[in-house]
């Protein structure tokens, strides 16, 4: 017998990248049942497109242009990148639309920098916001929900442009045009098609604290920071919209559970998170009330994504038995 | 007009001040730099290739103008410039640069895969200190190449690769600048920076054993066991055994090969040798070793013989000078 | 429930011969004692080939500064002095004795009867010191450092708890549990005496939720003996891996940190001794024995009979895996400790020294580390590290050979449990890097070191 040696520890917990990958994917199940109830063919063909870009861009481009032999798209980032890419689209947008957003995520957002671990934005986000930023028209058309067809869906406002016309008119009966706050939980109301439903997406986030596939620090974070900001606007002047409200409408619940919580580009220490997570509550609020856009999630997300590396120069665990200077 | 003139005046003061506080900013927060190092820099190559061991040339310019403030070059050597930028480097210092023979990293371990058998796996991060760690590693000898490659890791010259037949580095001489980093990357000091010798040719102790005889030779079959026979039959004086392992002072060594017959490990080796004649296996047949022996023997002289045919003129010819000082 | 506050890791616990009683292994033909069973100077061998020896005798004396003597558990003739493979992997110096019979030295009581504190009389703390360090006695829960040191504070510190390391928190090992089940009373007598040497009051034992039985067994008997055990009191704890660490157990105990090195322990008034070290102080001020046996415990998912041995120090490892029903077709990796801090060994002739806690036997199967995959940045490393560093940062810059970086993120601090490796879902060798780092930084340090005293 020759015996194996190595340095201890001799045991593994038995994690792994994909058990962490597919279970985010799990989370994302009840919102993803939740879209097509409510925007039926679309969200499937979106969905699916979606991820099936980014899976063979994936495997494309680590295969043919990075030339790598190690096969990546079986760690499920790829799948969870397309899934969350997917989510935050309008569930009628073209295909091609779709295809250059898949494009944009893993090949920009992810491969450039070296694939996963290495990409310091959030490819799925860096998809959207290209998108967003390429066909502004096609990406802020929502179709209202309930609307099970693909092509030719009634579009209307969403909770979030009727709130950003009541602050530039200074108007609140645009708020009163607003869905219930009951409704909004649920997901009966206009948006991306993963981010209509906050209560799935909660149901979501429980099942990935529960796996310790995430920690509490970055959702509570951003939630408490928005609901304190929002609330204290709209205290001094009601044609802000009531914080219940602003933290149940738009993608901020996907966001918060989601997107900020993605490993690579968030900080490494609880106190990190914390901080990071304060500042995207904080720039979110301010562009949605003062910025040109309605949405603001994935604009703060990626701007804190930037500044990652420097908290996680800056802000070190508290080491044990550290003396307080 | 009123509006240029302020213009001129508040602008043209704006500039004065700035002015002001640059002139006493550069006053106060001068660094003082010897000028001696700009000087030294500037005759080195400038590669910044980092194979002296210091960060970039300007490093090794200030490394250069301490040292010589202490009063010795030694140790300080640029391995792209060689001996000439260091001749350079010694005038503008004041200095006499040392006489340094060309040297190269020699490998002090044959233990292939066939001669030294693994009696463990070892499993972790491809490191040969981390395998250091875990005592003798994967095979018996606690002494020997650990075989995961700190050293090739190590080289700025690509210069040492492994050979995944024998599982040890092999070290290119033409490429090798002796700039260490290979030796002190190895946790077990099996590389050494050895002096070239005439026409490159080498005579050396293949193994850094300092076990006993018998517990070596569990563990390797071309391992040293401290038999004493090289040192009994060196005319010169050239070869000690100290702590179980001898070793062949380069500087001493007429590379007569005696010591290589004579050796019933096959432990010593000859480099760069052209091929033997016939007479010479004679006497190597009649050790009981001889068969196990001879197998290694036999591909190590194709190969220097190989090597032979390779090496430009040019470069055996500038390694003989250093040699013939001797 | 009380347990150390930041980071640790749950490993599957595995103790599969928990309910096994002590057996006491045979006294092997052949027993090797090396020279280097503790941390510190090696002990220096005072016999030569041929001399006879019998239980007790003296085989190696302290060396100079940190070292304990090495005492011989057999009786018979020396056969060699000289460099043997031992746990480290590497030949060093050793005695090695060929076993006659069993004689043992008049000196030592062999009695099983209780010695109480009480019945020691008028027993000096310094006697009681003096007895520890004469036995050789070393910590035995894997880390041997000489004990008798360890009761010696420094000048301007002062014991002000005992801290008795029952906790067992490496998955597998039960040879301090089965101790604690089978001779409660000596390990009571035990803390007395440590007690009594550091002039301490207060004296917890530390025992983590998975043995109940240990627990009760315990806090029954201070119950009932309360006049007789002033002082001690055991603190159940929750589990939690690596709680058996000194830093962590006093944190978990009495809820003080000690600070990064050279701080120790003794700083915040805390002593921590193994229950094995305080079995071992018992007999050995009570009985006039020195460190010649000990529990160890040898397992495996494929061994035939996980079982806990008294076994006699220099027995080696294949004699107690053919007790234990032999080696298992399938073993692909021999752990001389626990699966969590152990050390893998490349042979069974290996003997037990005083640190083996345990010998485990894994299968091919568990012994291979999964496929190394890119660092996705989860920071699961960060949340197990139970000293607040940051694993990934430190194993990066140890690639890197960023010795600077590693030094300011504090790698000196890392005590090498593993929580970080064993977290990981890349499955990266981030310890195997972390200890390169800690290693050639505390070589920079002490080279700084000895220059500053150099340059006064």
């Amino acid at each position: 017998m020759k015996p194996i040696i190595s340095l201890s520890p001799h045991v593994h917990g038995g994690d792994s990248v994909q058990k962490n990958m597919y279970g985010v994917c799990i989370a994302l199940v009840p919102a993803l049942i939740a879209s097509l109830y409510f925007f039926g063919l679309g969200s499937a063909i979106v969905l699916a497109t979606s991820v099936a870009a980014c899976v063979f861009f994936e495997w494309a481009i680590t295969r043919f242009i990075l030339g790598r032999e190690r096969l990546t798209i079986c760690d499920g980032s790829a799948v969870l990148t397309g899934l969350l890419l997917g989510f935050n689209l309008p569930s009628n947008l073209p295909i091609w639309i779709i295809i250059i957003g898949a494009l944009a995520a893993i090949g920009i957002g992810k491969l450039t920098f070296g694939g996963l671990g290495c990409n310091p934005f959030n490819p799925a986000l860096v998809g959207r916001v290209f998108l967003l930023i390429s066909f502004p028209v096609q990406m802020t058309s929502w179709p209202l929900s309930g609307q099970m067809g693909y092509v030719d869906a009634e579009t209307g406002a969403t909770p979030l442009a009727l709130m950003k016309l009541a602050i530039k008119e200074g108007d609140t009966s645009y708020l009163d045009q607003l869905p219930s706050a009951f409704d909004m939980l649920v997901g009966q109301t206009g948006g991306s098609l993963g981010e209509v439903s906050a209560l799935c997406l909660l149901i979501g986030c429980c099942f990935m604290l529960w796996k310790k596939i995430i920690t509490w620090h970055i959702p509570v974070s951003i939630l408490a920071t928005v609901f304190v900001l929002a609330g204290i606007f709209h205290l001094i002047d009601p044609s802000y919209a009531n914080p219940v409200q602003v933290i149940l409408s738009g993608g901020l619940m996907l966001g918060a559970c989601f997107m900020a919580t993605d490993y690579v580009t968030s900080p490494m220490t609880a106190r990190g998170q914390l901080i990071y997570g304060c500042a995207i509550g904080v720039l979110t609020v301010l562009i949605r009330d003062f910025g040109s856009y309605p949405e603001g999630m994935s604009f703060a997300i990626l701007i804190m994504n930037g500044f990652t590396p420097l908290i996680n120069t800056y802000v070190k665990p508290k080491r044990f038995g550290e003396v307080k200077k | 007009m009123n509006v240029i003139l302020i213009a001129v005046i508040v602008l043209g003061a704006i500039g004065l001040v700035s002015a002001l506080i640059l002139y006493l900013a550069a006053k106060k927060f001068a660094v003082h730099e010897d000028e001696r190092i700009g000087k030294v820099a500037e005759v080195l190559p400038q590669a910044n290739c980092g194979g002296c061991g210091f960060p970039g040339c300007s490093g090794f310019a200030g490394a250069c103008v301490k040292a010589a403030d202490k009063g010795s070059l030694e140790g300080l050597l640029c391995p792209v410039g060689g001996q000439p930028v260091m001749e350079k480097v010694a005038d503008i210092l004041g200095m006499k640069a040392e006489a340094s023979a060309p040297k190269v990293a020699v490998v002090r371990c044959n233990g292939t895969c066939e001669s030294r058998p693994r009696i463990a796996e070892f499993d972790g991060a491809q490191s040969c200190r981390v395998q250091q760690m875990l005592g003798s590693g994967e095979t018996a000898c606690a002494y020997g190449c650990l075989g995961c490659g700190d050293c090739v890791a190590a080289c700025q010259f690509d210069a040492i690769h492994m050979n995944p037949e024998t599982g040890l580095p092999e070290v290119d001489d033409e490429k090798c600048t002796a700039c260490g980093a290979c030796s002190k990357a190895c946790p077990r000091g099996v590389i050494e920076i050895r002096l070239k010798g005439l026409k490159n040719r080498r005579v050396v102790v293949l193994c850094n054993n300092k076990d006993k005889g018998a517990v070596t030779r569990k563990a390797c079959s071309v391992g040293c066991i401290a038999c004493q026979k090289c040192v009994k039959v060196c005319k010169f004086e050239a070869i000690t055994v100290e702590g179980n392992l001898a070793y062949i002072d380069a500087e001493k060594c007429k590379l007569c090969r005696k010591c290589e017959d004579e050796c019933p490990q096959n432990a010593i080796q000859a480099f760069n040798f052209p091929p033997r004649k016939p007479k010479a296996e004679a006497p190597a047949a009649e050790k009981p070793a001889a068969p196990a022996a001879a197998k290694p023997a036999a591909p190590a002289a194709e190969k220097s013989a190989a090597n032979e045919t390779i090496v430009p003129a040019g470069s055996s010819t500038g390694n003989v000078e250093p040699a013939k000082e001797q | 429930m009380k347990t150390f506050h930041i980071g640790g890791v749950h490993p599957a616990e595995n103790k599969l011969s928990a309910a096994s009683p002590i057996r006491t292994a045979a006294i092997p033909k052949q027993a090797v004692f090396s020279m280097f069973q503790h941390i510190g100077a090696p002990a220096v061998p005072v016999v030569k080939k041929g001399d006879e020896v019998k239980v007790g005798t003296l085989l190696g004396e302290a060396g100079k500064g940190l070292s304990v003597p090495v005492f011989s558990s057999v009786s018979g003739k020396v056969s060699k002095v000289d460099a043997v493979l031992d746990s480290s992997g590497t030949r060093r110096m050793a005695v090695v004795v060929d076993v006659e019979g069993d004689e043992w030295l008049e000196t030592i009581d062999r009695s099983d009867k209780l010695v109480t504190f009480k019945d020691l009389g008028t027993i000096t703390a310094e006697e009681v010191v003096n007895r520890i360090k004469a036995a050789g006695i070393v910590g035995m829960g894997g880390a041997t450092f000489p004990t008798g040191v360890k009761l010696m504070p420094p000048p301007g510190t002062k014991a002000e708890a005992i801290i008795v390391n029952a906790v067992e928190c490496e998955p597998y090992l039960t040879a301090d549990h089965r101790l604690m089940l089978e001779k409660p009373e000596q390990i009571l007598v035990g803390i007395q005496l440590i007690k009594h040497a550091v002039n301490c009051p207060k004296a917890y034992i530390g025992i983590e939720m998975n043995k109940p039985d240990a627990i009760k067994l315990l806090t029954d008997l201070l119950k009932e003996k309360a006049s007789q055990y002033p002082g001690i009191e055991v603190v159940p704890l929750k589990v939690k891996y690596p709680q058996g660490g000194e830093k962590q157990l006093i944190d978990a105990v009495i809820g003080r940190q000690v600070p990064a090195p050279p701080a120790l322990p003794i700083n915040v008034g805390a002593i921590v001794q193994n229950v094995g070290t305080v079995y071992a102080i018992y007999e050995a001020v009570t009985k006039n024995k020195p460190l010649i046996e000990r529990i160890i415990t040898v397992t495996g998912k494929s061994v035939a009979q996980p079982s806990n041995f008294l076994a006699r120090i220099g027995t080696p490892m294949q004699q107690l895996i053919d007790e234990a029903g032999g080696l298992p077709a399938d073993t692909g990796k021999i752990i001389g400790g626990g699966p969590m801090m152990g050390r893998a060994l490349i042979s069974l002739e290996v003997p037990v020294t005083k640190g083996s806690s345990g010998l485990l036997l894994m299968t091919e199967k568990e012994s291979r580390r999964g496929e190394v995959s890119p660092c996705i940045r989860c920071a699961k490393c960060v949340g197990a590290c139970p000293m607040g560093l940051e694993p990934y940062l430190l194993a990066a810059q140890a690639r890197i050979k960023d010795w600077d970086g590693c030094e300011k993120n504090d790698v000196t601090s890392c005590i090498e449990c593993g929580s970080c490796a064993f977290t990981c879902p890349s499955n990266r060798p981030l310890l195997d890097n972390i200890r390169i780092a800690k290693q050639t930084v505390m070589g920079i340090i002490k080279a700084r070191h000895m220059e500053a005293i150099g340059k006064k």
